[in-house]
């Protein structure tokens, strides 16, 4: 991508550190541009900068998205432009645990306003703030789709449904101990959900 | 009827695996479709059955299939639209996790009717732990001859993919979604064109959504005449709805479409009454974006007739005392809560969604939100009332996509129906108990 012009932004990160996929990651992200037809792999941003933001630690510098621009042959712009407009990623340092926890209407009515309230004095931040541990981002997002199980927050991928202040003390107080562990399991909590 | 059609078997254990769901006459449906049936008769059953769009526009879908640019040497997709999204919604999310075969088996008939050989089930970011349980239907599905090339020796050959989305509302909207799919933001196009005639990479293309694709299976089982038969009327078959909010029992149901308002709300099958005995005040039926009713008005018509839960019947009295049956999505308020805060916080989350293209949308629903919440917190004056009606009015029919109407409508019928709540909040403020808790 010679010559091509590349922003800067207050909102954006740019750490100057190269950044690269893995050849596992690298086989995988080759496995998921096939699915779509020759010269669409413009198609495949979404799920690539997905794969991005988990291996990076959980954000998208900069340098992240100027390097899936290269790897998909599309300009700098294109990639800034897709990833700023999807509240799933996430442009600013976030801790190791993004917690979101749903504001919308069918969770408000059923204790999600006071579980919002809950977790800014418990973790004694703010919405789209950081614990100063870097444990914990907390994120106050529209509707996750568990309108029955209210009120609900998700944890990086994992649901947590049916939430009492009780039930939030339980999860932050297991996750601070996966985070003391050091476990390489827990990071993403992929494929689990209750 | 209830959970007959569409959720059959899914109490056996084990059934997300294709051996059990093949032994409980998976995937029959799929051989009777491609070993004794043309695309074009699987296209009729479909139309025969009467089965209309459950993602909320209730759209005919043999006649959507209709649509599709028969002239086009192009390449042809089906899109599964399962961004769903709709606050109140969540019965596409149940279906997936523990039917995923259900989905599959209708993808791949209605691919085959559509002549499509690529699939792609478009998924919200935030249920990526579906993703894992879909691939590993869709793996199993092909290891087992039907996906891939030349299935069950047809000569049809299809591939699906899951593609997650990353976080919008907008892109349950078609063609914001086919935008997406293409790794843009999700800006709806303007239609026409539609993207029966240029979809997805220019090319013929369907987007339906989760429940309707599954729906096709039992169609073709039972025959679209049988299907047509379940229900009421132009409201054929079942539905899945999902309840929650106040009331006894959250969840998803399948319903034969038909059942009383009252049998759903109040019944033991169903949503078993309002919560903690209290009294119910307001419905929203069919996802947040549909008017919502006060509680005379979704247990009968205005002409005193029980209102059912059918595309019909829901929408009886047109906006001024009915509402539609949308996507499903069935919001029970009891005697507490609280119409003003509601509003606003739906409006938020529209203001928050709107992707921005159209002015009417982007500023009216930001505008609609500062009063809503001047009005909540005790701020308002009662001219504000009127002028949020106006802004909705403005937005209503002025946008390219539907956000701008989902938007309004929420607005327009909380002011129709719970005028008076608003004029207490801004005459009265701290009268209703729930005002000013943050």
């Amino acid at each position: 991508m010679e010559g091509t012009h590349k922003i800067s932004h207050p909102q954006f990160v740019r750490e100057g550190k190269q950044f690269s996929f893995s050849a596992a990651t690298m086989l995988k992200v080759r496995q998921l541009i096939a699915r779509y037809p020759q010269g669409r792999q413009k198609s495949a941003l979404l799920p690539v900068l997905h794969i991005a933001q988990e291996e990076s630690g959980g954000s998208l510098t900069v340098d992240i998205m100027d390097y899936v621009a290269d790897l998909l042959g599309l300009q700098p712009i294109e990639v800034y432009e897709t990833a700023t407009f999807y509240s799933m990623f996430y442009l600013e340092k976030t801790g190791k645990y993004v917690i979101e926890v749903c504001r919308t209407g069918p969770c408000s009515i059923v204790g999600g306003d006071q579980i919002r309230q809950y977790l800014r004095e418990v973790l004694e931040i703010g919405p789209g703030e950081t614990t100063p541990d870097g444990l914990f981002t907390l994120r106050e997002v529209e509707c996750l789709g568990s309108c029955g199980t209210g009120p609900v927050m998700q944890v990086n991928t994992r649901f947590f449904e049916n939430l009492t202040p009780r039930r939030v003390d339980q999860i932050l107080e297991e996750l601070r101990e996966y985070a003391n562990k050091n476990n390489p399991d827990d990071i993403r909590w992929q494929d689990q959900f209750c | 009827m209830a959970g007959s059609v569409l959720l059959t078997n899914i109490e056996v254990p084990g059934i997300r695996d294709f051996a059990v769901y093949r032994a409980h006459g998976g995937y029959q449906a799929v051989e009777k479709a491609l070993r004794s049936m043309t695309p074009s008769d699987v296209s009729a059953e479909v139309t025969r059955s009467g089965l209309r769009g459950r993602g909320g526009a209730g759209f005919p879908t043999g006649l959507k299939w209709s649509f599709l640019d028969k002239r086009s040497d192009k390449p042809r997709y089906l899109v599964c639209n399962a961004d769903e999204s709709e606050p109140g919604t969540f019965k596409d999310r149940y279906l997936m996790q523990h039917l995923p075969h259900r989905l599959i088996e209708g993808l791949i008939i209605s691919a085959y009717a559509l002549g499509a050989g690529t699939c792609y089930i478009y998924i919200r970011g935030e249920f990526k732990y579906l993703v894992g349980i879909l691939e590993k239907a869709i793996n199993e599905t092909h290891r087992n001859g039907f996906l891939g090339s030349d299935i069950l020796g047809s000569g049809f050959s299809l591939n699906i993919f899951v593609h997650p989305g990353a976080g919008a509302y907008i892109c349950g909207e078609e063609t914001a979604l086919l935008e997406s799919l293409e790794g843009k933001r999700g800006n709806p196009r303007i239609k026409p064109p539609f993207p029966a005639f240029r979809g997805l990479y220019g090319c013929p293309t369907v987007v339906n959504n989760v429940e309707t694709l599954a729906a096709v299976g039992p169609i073709i089982s039972m025959g679209g005449d049988a299907y047509a038969r379940i229900g009421k009327g132009r409201s054929t078959g079942t539905k899945l709805i999902s309840a929650c909010g106040n009331i006894n029992k959250p969840g998803v149901y399948e319903i034969e479409m038909g059942l009383p308002v009252e049998e759903f709300i109040y019944g033991d099958r169903y949503c078993g009454g309002i919560r903690n005995g209290k009294y119910l005040k307001a419905v929203i039926p069919g996802g947040s974006s549909v008017p919502i009713l006060p509680a005379d008005l979704i247990l009968s018509t205005a002409k005193g007739e029980p209102r059912l839960m059918t595309y019909e019947s829901l929408a009886e009295g047109d906006f001024a005392t009915g509402s539609m049956l949308g996507s499903g999505g069935f919001i029970v308020f009891d005697e507490d809560a609280c119409i003003v805060r509601n509003t606003w916080n739906l409006t938020r989350f529209y203001r928050h969604e709107s992707c921005g293209q159209c002015s009417p949308c982007r500023e009216g629903t930001a505008w609609m939100e500062k009063i809503l919440y001047r009005i909540e917190h005790g701020g308002g004056t009662l001219k504000d009332i009127d002028l949020l009606v106006r802004i909705a009015r403005n937005i209503e029919g002025n946008t390219i996509c539907p956000l701008g109407d989902a938007a309004a409508w929420p607005v327009a019928s909380a002011i129709r129906h719970f005028r008076q709540e608003f004029e207490e909040h801004v005459t009265d403020p701290g009268k209703c108990r729930n005002q000013r808790t943050n």
